[in-house]
């Protein structure tokens, strides 16, 4: 039925509800995670970018808030190329982190 | 001034005051704490420990005190008025005294910003909002009913700080490394509780603060959202629901809490204004006190013989405030030496 109108789903996140196993396992794994500040240097760097909309920054914070599916196509767009290994000013080893994230499922099981 | 002993009226006796008195009393002069509440040690005296290094504030507070004993020290003393004379102010006591003296050192400190005032933080209408300085009390005597078993803990940063409408466009400087410092405590008190910082940027400028941001990160896992909390409300069973932006995701979050934590900021003392006006100093545009020159004499005022120590001219972390009330007895010594 067409109402002339529709509603989109809300796009707030509620932090009492959201899935954060596969982070809480990611940093499990690799605890360096847990230092991101959010700086951007990563983003700004990749090589990617700007025609995939890959961003580790952003795959860090949609792990936290329960958006699996923007990560994984994010993580798709990833050429493991590094350089956003090299400009992390916390030292992240963010190229190990993209490897390690995909061998996890949604929730947090090593499954490759 | 020859054959006499000046004679130097310390105004509050916490850590600036106590510092200063040390350090004039060591140099010769007679100095007179007038301290407004019964005890020394100011706000710091009130506090648990210490960033960054957790040092237990007794450990700053009882030395100055112990080095102080031998100071004129009046308790429980309010200022009346002062009275400007040549060269002189006359200080009138609540108690109904005066006191001569030559020199005045304003050393009284700030005033925490009351958080009642951000209504929609609800401090003062829902059970489970606290302040910074209400967590240091419990830290300290472990007694307060809203703290029970938290499972999910908050902390506000920027709570009447950098708040144009709340009448403080000031950053108050301490806070944010408070709030990580308060965030582990709580955390170690409970490890399986979920901490939340909302910030609206980190400010760690300090010695080792960076190291204390990223131990909070990677050590305890506290989660740091960049966002303004806009609005608190109330849950059925008492809890308190927070909203906020997160704004490097740019979608609103929200987040059900056990305790919410308001980091009040700092505001100048109010009795330091009315001191200052019959002081005749001035009040600068930040409403702390008037310093001759933000630079280079930031302990003098610009009036002879008045003198700023600490978090009376904004506000200042305890390192800070030890090393500007050396100072304020360094520049008193220096008047007096001249006036000779």
């Amino acid at each position: 039925m067409d109402f002339g109108f529709k509603l989109s789903p809300s796009s707030a996140v509620n932090l009492d509800t959201v899935d954060r196993r596969r982070y809480d396992r990611l940093v499990q794994l690799q605890p360096d995670a847990l230092t991101c500040i959010g700086c951007g240097s990563c983003s700004a760097t990749c090589t990617s970018a700007s025609w995939t909309g890959m961003s580790v920054r952003k795959v860090l914070l949609g792990l936290q808030r329960g958006r699996d599916e923007e990560v994984d196509k994010m993580l798709s767009g990833c050429m493991l190329c590094g350089k956003c290994t090299m400009v992390c000013p916390r030292g992240i080893n963010t190229r190990q982190l993209i490897l390690t994230l995909c061998r996890l499922d949604k929730n947090g099981e090593v499954v490759r | 001034m020859v054959n006499r002993q000046p004679v130097v009226a310390v105004i509050g006796a916490g850590i600036a005051g106590l510092e200063a008195a040390r350090q004039l009393a060591a140099l010769g002069y007679k100095p007179v704490l007038i301290e407004k509440s019964s005890a020394t040690g100011g706000h710091v005296a009130q506090w648990n420990r210490l960033f960054p290094d957790m040092t237990p504030a007794a450990d700053v507070i009882e030395p100055l005190r112990a080095q102080t004993a031998g100071v004129k020290t009046l308790l429980g003393t309010e200022i009346s008025a002062i009275n400007r004379l040549k060269d002189e102010y006359n200080l009138v006591l609540s108690d109904g005294s005066s006191l001569l003296c030559q020199a005045v050192l304003f050393a009284t400190g700030f005033r925490l910003f009351d958080a009642s005032k951000k209504e929609e933080y609800g401090y003062g209408i829902y059970d489970r909002v606290i302040t910074n300085r209400d967590l240091e009390h419990w830290f300290n005597t472990r007694e307060d009913q809203r703290i029970r078993q938290p499972k999910a803990v908050g902390f506000v940063h920027c709570v009447g700080s950098r708040d144009l409408k709340a009448g403080n466009t000031q950053c108050s400087k301490v806070c944010c490394i408070t709030a990580i410092k308060q965030a582990i405590e709580m955390k170690e008190e409970f490890p399986d509780a979920e901490v939340y910082c909302f910030y609206m940027d980190l400010r760690l400028f300090g010695k080792k603060y960076e190291d204390f941001y990223i131990k909070a990160q990677r050590d305890h896992g506290i989660h740091f959202i960049r966002g303004r909390v806009s609005e608190v409300g109330e849950a059925i069973d008492g809890r308190v629901v927070v909203k906020a932006e997160d704004t490097l995701n740019g979608k609103p979050v929200k987040v059900t809490l056990d305790l919410l934590v308001l980091m009040a900021g700092i505001l100048c003392n109010p009795d330091a204004q009315r001191y200052a006006r019959e002081t005749g100093v001035a009040v600068d545009e930040d409403g702390f006190l008037k310093s001759r020159d933000n630079l280079a004499a930031i302990t003098e005022s610009s009036r002879p013989g008045v003198f700023f120590a600490g978090a009376c001219t904004g506000a200042k972390t305890v390192p800070e405030t030890l090393a500007e009330a050396r100072s304020a007895a360094l520049a008193i010594h220096q008047y007096f030496s001249k006036r000779v």
